[in-house]
């Protein structure tokens, strides 16, 4: 079974320190939510995790190894979800997909059609997406993590501007994810109720950050 | 490959269903260029003189009115940082991109530079060498605009620093495009300036793409 670890990560952002000394540990099959207020550093973790953003200190490893010896298998087996959406107003829903599927060497014939309908969207396959509402740009965005298998999802605010009925798909596709023996990285406000999911409070750890800065200075 | 294929086949998707953003490039290759006999009279032998640096120096800044859109959209609708997680590696990403960006832009001003040659009065002599020296010059610049591009990702007034940063690195591809046309029009071989071209292209493909993913990744941070 896959474990993702990360130890005594500290991030800093331009000179203002985030968050200071997180650790964290996750295994296949699990799920880790993070919380905490506004800037404290949710998205900042998850793009740590991503590998976007370098860490001040600390290291994250997969299976034991490190993962920055070799970010390229990283790459290969996470999906991420940030908050911007990412869809091409010009292309279709379905092309904007097939692009992401071809890039991620999946089938795009085989892989699309059931994405859409794991998020409820096959009605608009053939819509251009700058007619799409909100909403469902971001279900197109959550279409992506359907349409081809990886080991590891970061989504950041996954639940943002999604009705009931599509917060419940996000959580079937999540627990599907789950039980395949992936793990999920949440970062969430509201309460998604993923079962069986351990908190990580961002707060203590955005405190500890302020406290070594003031110490220093 | 596959990654490479599906970046480039997105992006020409893209840039043909927008497509003013390419006919807007040719249309200010024109202008630029219908601009000089205006300014320096219509004496037919003065614009002979004149007519490969005007030519070549109208691509140029039609190549760099082009690139400040290279990277900012996939920027700003967050498909830069998908694209930089995806499996393919980020210099793959802007190696398809760069390519698609020529296809779009530079491949047009190749077709339209000879009408424009007749329209200064070139001599017919340096018609096959400026269409040659275009294809291997044109190239290079989408591929040192790339690094630029990169680099203004995130800063305001991006276009003017682009324009400060990139214009100084074209000056070697400006000099030796218009030696090979002045050298075919004055019946000396054109072989030494069109090498030069060459090995800056093979110099830049070597190096611009890792240049502009590192100024990408920075971008990302």
């Amino acid at each position: 079974m896959d474990r993702f670890e990360g130890t005594s990560l500290d991030c800093v952002r331009s000179t203002r320190p985030v968050f200071r000394g997180l650790d964290f540990a996750l295994a296949g099959g699990g799920a880790l939510v993070l919380t905490g207020p506004n800037g404290s550093g949710k998205s900042s973790l998850l793009r740590l995790m991503a590998g976007l953003l370098p860490a001040a200190a600390g290291s994250l490893s997969w299976n034991g190894a490190p993962v920055a010896d070799d970010p390229d298998a990283h790459r290969l087996r996470l999906r991420y979800l940030g908050h911007l959406d990412a869809v091409k107003p010009a292309l279709t829903v379905s092309e904007n997909l097939a692009f992401w599927a071809g890039l991620m060497g999946a089938d795009a014939a085989q892989s699309v059609d059931p994405a859409l309908d794991a998020l409820g969207i096959a009605h608009l396959a053939d819509l251009p997406a700058r007619f799409l509402s909100a909403g469902q740009k971001r279900r197109v965005n959550l279409a992506r993590l359907a349409l081809a298998p990886a080991a590891l999802w970061l989504l950041d605010e996954p639940a943002t501007a999604l009705d009931a009925e599509t917060t419940d798909r996000l959580r079937a596709l999540i627990r599907r994810h789950r039980d395949a023996g992936g793990m999920a990285v949440v970062s969430t406000h509201s309460d998604l109720g993923l079962e069986a999911a351990s908190n990580l409070d961002l707060a203590a750890f955005a405190a500890r950050a302020l406290a070594a800065d003031e110490a220093a200075a | 490959m596959t990654g490479f294929r599906a970046i480039l086949m997105r992006d020409l998707r893209l840039a043909l269903r927008q497509g003013m953003d390419s006919a807007m490039v040719v249309m200010f290759f024109v202008i630029a260029v219908v601009l000089f006999p205006l300014g320096v009279g219509p004496e037919p032998n003065v614009l002979a003189r004149i007519a490969p640096g005007v030519l070549w120096v109208a691509a140029l800044l039609s190549v760099l009115l082009s690139l400040e859109r290279l990277f900012h959209t996939d920027f700003e609708d967050g498909s830069l940082e998908l694209l930089a997680l995806s499996p393919p590696a980020l210099e793959i990403v802007v190696l398809a991109k760069v390519l698609a960006h020529w296809l779009v832009t530079g491949l047009p001003l190749i077709v339209a530079a000879p009408v424009l040659a007749i329209l200064l009065n070139m001599p017919s002599d340096g018609f096959g060498l400026l269409l040659l020296a275009l294809f291997l010059g044109t190239p290079t610049l989408s591929l040192i605009g790339a690094v630029g591009a990169a680099l203004i990702l995130g800063s305001r007034r991006g276009g003017v620093l682009l324009a400060l940063l990139i214009l100084p690195l074209f000056v070697p591809v400006l000099i030796f495009g218009v030696g090979a046309v002045e050298a075919a029009i004055g019946g000396f071989p054109a072989r030494a300036p069109l090498l030069l071209l060459g090995a800056i292209l093979a110099g830049a493909l070597a190096l611009c793409p890792w240049a502009a993913a590192a100024g990408l990744r920075q971008a990302l941070e």
